[in-house]
């Protein structure tokens, strides 16, 4: 038995202290040796920055891949989901499949998206096409809702860049740039009420790319009554679902904390709407989210020290089609409620078991694939090499639809021949 | 023999009497004439061919299920000479026990009342009606003072009445016996014991497929479900009430659910039915009930707080708020226990009625100005509006949801909270639970007496509001498609004893009622069908 994991965190929160603790970790100081960091993302551009030359040796493991932000920044993610369907295409690829509108039929799953002002005039061109849509302006480099504001005039838009232009034009550095997406205006309601999904999903590897979802997502739900009409513009608490914003609304709930499990979502829609739709829809949150990893993988320094616990923000459309809105580097670790605090707890528990396995000094150099007794609350969403070896595909199947609690060939009906060659 | 016969045609004048005036007589009376247009229908078979009629055309299935919905709901008739109170009660003295609870409740609504100086009821102004229809669809966002406001009474206040309850004509006097009832409940009730209980829920045998049980032996969970699905959906097609009713003993499959249910409740919701919670809901517009806030206080203190529910707060005001204008549900006091409660309009009649109903007393009433107060005769407690929140899983639309949870009132929720000698009723469930645990798990029951935590005080909250609130969704509706397969809640005092069997270990262990609490703070983990199972069929006794 080698020596106890010695452990930094910048972060201080009780769910992972604990989670170190419990496993007989050894905290220490920054500059001393270190086998297990979990860091800020902040810290994470230092430790690889050209500049502090920062080499990691092969018993050190951080929790962020380097350049994280190709995922975790929206311009970069459009960007690369993008390029990645532009690839298939080329490729001839039947995912890359078209509609008579000219839209993807499988890799339409990200709000129309431009980058302001760079795309300015692409901008204004779909906005003429459909002048009654609204859109949702949000910083680039800011996250958990700040600086988020909805606009449906073109007048809105030019006010915006001229006094952004005026103020400090050399200033307007990337750092103020935004990313401008066409805002779902008919999200589903659940009790009149607008939510979105927050999954969290493991990667452990881009190449080949491994990746587990954790079964215990919620919704989080506005507490206010949504309404689509424009005059409730100005009244963010209608439409950003944030915890962090919606905990300064009068309505918010210490006790839930405005959130719900995704297990009463399924069993909503499945009392409400049926067992074959709710199985495609989860189904295709599934999809988009691999192939979101899959837009990325190759741009990803893929590290061999790093993993990473995501955040995806997922939103329902009254037709039960999922949209990816953004993907999160380092959901929060705040405890909302009790029931926050065991799943936020339990989630570090489960991600530690896969990253660093049985809690003993790592050696970055192992094959990644831990036994599925350790995955507890994760399950396997894409295994990139059993997908590709044609013997394992099967079984790698038959095993997470076992794990999912679901029967039959659920996703296999689902009118989608392209989504059997993925699992 | 002779009686038998005259009970059943009793039961049969009684039925055709109350279907005569529905709406259902009125179809079927426009169907029959319509199809004496139809060429297959002969002058000289004339009688026959109607019949046949009705019968391919679906109708006939359709009175079916509204005869069998009546059977189900109305007790079998009682001994011609019998007084009709006999119908409501049959024994004296809970007769009188309910009317003396009653009395205390209207009492601590009409003090609430006067302290507060607001009226039972009265008319809204134009401008209050006209925001109140804006946002009847987010009234969860209002936020009035309700902090005088305070439930009427609690499950707990509710315990004491019936921890006192006698029987007068019964020794049970204070020598031991050794068939002594060591519980709280001292009336003598005939309940079941687990060899009949066993028969009665035989479809919940081990060896029969369940839908909540994961690891059946006997047949592969994936096979019996798949099957279940196609059996329910073919239930379903057939329209068949009685077949729904056997089949969701086994279990429904989530997405069957709300069918199976509104099919054996009789719940098709009809245009006339929509319109009618369109009548319910202008009837709120209108007038400001007191009890509306006593609604508004109870689903902020319950649903608006719960991890499951507080989706569905505007849901509830939309459903509860309606209920308790809904004079149809006052039929339901023909068979029970309980009898609605009154109040005087004082300022007389020129006024519109409710123009401003205030409490007095019966003897200064006049009883021609005697309304029910509230109009559906309920008077909601701490906790009611739980009966509504699972509903909310099912059914979307607020019209259906209503009429479901109104039908699931007037069959079981109304026995929870009234005191009867109904074997459904809770004075019956409590006796039923503390017979079950005192004869099963003797050692725990003694234990926990023995402490000061006598196990009624900790399962009765879970009985009366059958379980809403302390079981996670899925396992509550998976218990609530048995009370509907069997048509009765026996299975509740069933499950409670279950539950402190399950935990008997823990619960040897303590040595308080707060501890003995805590142990049973959490049932949300509880997988229903197992624990039922157990106790009555895996248990050797």
């Amino acid at each position: 038995m080698a020596g106890k994991v010695k452990w930094v965190t910048d972060i201080e929160k009780s769910v992972l202290i604990n989670n170190f603790e419990k496993r007989g970790w050894i905290q220490v100081a920054e500059n001393e040796d270190w086998n297990f960091y979990w860091m800020s993302v902040q810290t994470i551009r230092n430790v690889f920055s050209v500049e502090t030359g920062y080499r990691l040796s092969d018993d050190q493991i951080v929790n962020h891949f380097p350049n994280h932000y190709e995922l975790t920044r929206k311009d970069l993610m459009v960007k690369n989901i993008k390029r990645y369907r532009k690839e298939l295409e080329k490729e001839g690829s039947p995912l890359a499949e078209k509609d008579e509108n000219g839209k993807y039929i499988y890799l339409d799953f990200v709000p129309v998206t431009f980058m302001l002002p760079a795309d300015y005039n692409l901008f204004v061109e779909e906005f003429r096409k459909n002048p009654s849509s609204t859109w949702i302006m949000k910083p680039c480099g800011k996250a958990q809702g700040k600086g988020i504001f909805l606009i449906n005039k073109l007048s809105q838009i030019k006010k915006w860049s001229r006094d952004s232009k005026t103020s400090s034009f050399v200033s307007q550095s990337s750092k103020e740039a935004y990313v401008i997406s066409l805002y779902i205006n008919n999200p589903l309601l659940i009790g009149g009420k607008k939510f979105d999904l927050r999954l969290y999903v493991l990667v452990s590897t881009y190449r080949p790319l491994r990746c587990y979802m954790y079964k215990l997502g919620f919704c989080r739900f506005c507490t206010v009554k949504y309404t689509p009409s424009t005059s409730e513009l100005d009244n963010m608490f209608v439409h950003l679902t944030n915890v962090a914003i919606q905990k300064h609304g009068d309505d918010y709930n210490h006790i839930h904390g405005g959130k719900w499990t995704v297990s009463n979502l399924r069993l909503y829609l499945e009392s409400t709407r049926g067992k074959e739709v709710t199985n495609k829809l989860f189904d295709e949150i599934h999809w988009i989210i691999v192939q979101s990893l899959k837009a990325v993988a190759p741009v990803m320094n893929n590290d061999k020290h790093c993993f990473e616990c995501y955040g995806y923000d997922i939103i329902i459309d009254d037709k039960l089609k999922p949209w990816l809105i953004e993907v999160n580097a380092s959901p929060s670790l705040t405890s909302s409620t009790a029931n926050d605090r065991i799943l936020k707890y339990n989630l570090i528990n489960d991600t530690l078991n896969i990253a660093v396995p049985n809690g003993e000094i790592p050696d970055c150099k192992w094959n990644k694939s831990p036994p599925k007794e350790v995955l507890g609350n994760y399950e396997v969403l894409y295994d990139e090499e059993m997908a590709q070896s044609d013997g394992s595909d099967r079984d790698l199947r038959s095993r997470s639809g076992q794990s999912t609690g679901t029967k039959g060939n659920r996703g296999r009906d689902s009118g989608k021949p392209v989504l059997t060659t993925w699992k | 023999m002779l009686e038998q016969d005259s009970g059943l045609s009793l039961t049969i004048a009684r039925i055709v009497q109350r279907l005569k005036g529905s709406s259902l007589h009125s179809q079927l009376e426009r169907q029959a004439r319509i199809s004496l247009h139809n060429p297959e229908i002969k002058l000289e078979s004339l009688k026959e061919d109607i019949k046949d009629f009705l019968k391919t055309s679906g109708w006939e299935k359709k009175l079916q299920n509204a005869v069998y919905s009546e059977l189900n709901v109305f007790p079998s008739p009682c001994h011609p000479a019998a007084p009709p109170e006999h119908m409501k009660e049959p024994l004296a003295y809970m007769r009188k026990a309910q009317g003396s609870w009653e009395k205390r409740i209207l009492k601590s609504l009409n003090s609430m009342c006067t302290e507060l100086s607001i009226p039972l009821a009265q008319k809204r102004p134009a401008s209050e009606q006209k925001e109140l229809l804006n946002k009847w669809n987010e009234m969860g966002t209002d936020e009035p003072d309700l902090s005088l406001f305070r439930p009427v009474y609690a499950p707990k206040d509710f315990l004491e009445v019936l921890m006192n309850l006698r029987n007068p004509n019964y020794e049970n006097g204070e020598q031991l016996s050794f068939r002594n009832h060591l519980g709280l409940i001292q009336v003598p009730l005939k309940v079941k014991d687990i060899p009949e209980l066993k028969e009665d829920f035989s479809e919940l045998d081990l060896n029969v497929g369940q839908l909540g049980i994961d690891d059946s032996a006997q047949v592969p969970p994936e096979f019996f479900e798949n099957e279940h699905v196609r059996i329910g959906q073919k239930v379903l097609a057939e329209q068949d009430s009685a077949a729904a009713q056997q089949y969701v003993r086994q279990g429904c499959p989530t997405a069957l659910r709300a069918d199976l249910w509104a099919l054996i409740l009789n719940i098709s919701n009809q245009p006339e039915d929509i319109l009618y919670y369109e009548q319910l809901k202008s009837n709120v517009i209108q007038h400001d009930l007191l009890v509306d806030s006593l609604i508004y206080k109870d689903v902020k203190l319950t649903a608006s707080n719960d991890d499951y529910y507080f989706v569905f707060e505007d849901y509830l005001y939309q459903v509860l708020l309606c209920f308790s204008r809904d004079t149809s549900v006052l039929e339901h006091f023909a068979y029970s226990s309980a009898t609605p409660p009154k109040s005087y309009i004082r300022d007389l009649p020129s006024s519109l009625p409710f123009s401003s109903l205030v409490p007095s007393s019966g003897k200064l009433g006049i009883e021609e100005y005697a309304v029910f107060y509230p109009p559906n005769g309920v008077i909601p407690f701490h906790g009611f509006s739980m009966y509504v929140a699972p509903l909310c899983f099912l059914y979307h639309e607020p019209s259906k949801l209503y009429q479901i949870f109104r039908e699931m009132y007037v069959r079981f929720f109304f026995r929870l909270h009234s005191i009867s000698s109904h074997p459904s009723g809770i004075v019956s469930l409590c006796l039923l639970f503390e017979t079950l645990l005192q004869t099963h798990l003797p050692q725990l029951f003694y234990h926990l007496r023995e402490i000061g935590a006598q196990p009624l005080r900790i399962s009765f909250k879970w009985m009366v509001r059958a379980f809403s609130g302390y079981l996670a969704t899925d396992q509550l509706l998976l218990l609530w498609d048995r009370i509907l397969g069997y048509n009765s809640l026996e299975i509740l005092a069933v499950l409670a004893a279950a539950v402190f069997a399950f935990r008997a270990v823990n619960l040897m262990e303590v040595t308080s009622l707060a501890a003995a609490e805590a142990v049973l703070a959490d049932l949300s983990t509880l997988k229903v069908m197992p624990l039922l199972q157990i106790f009555l069929f895996a248990t050797v006794t």
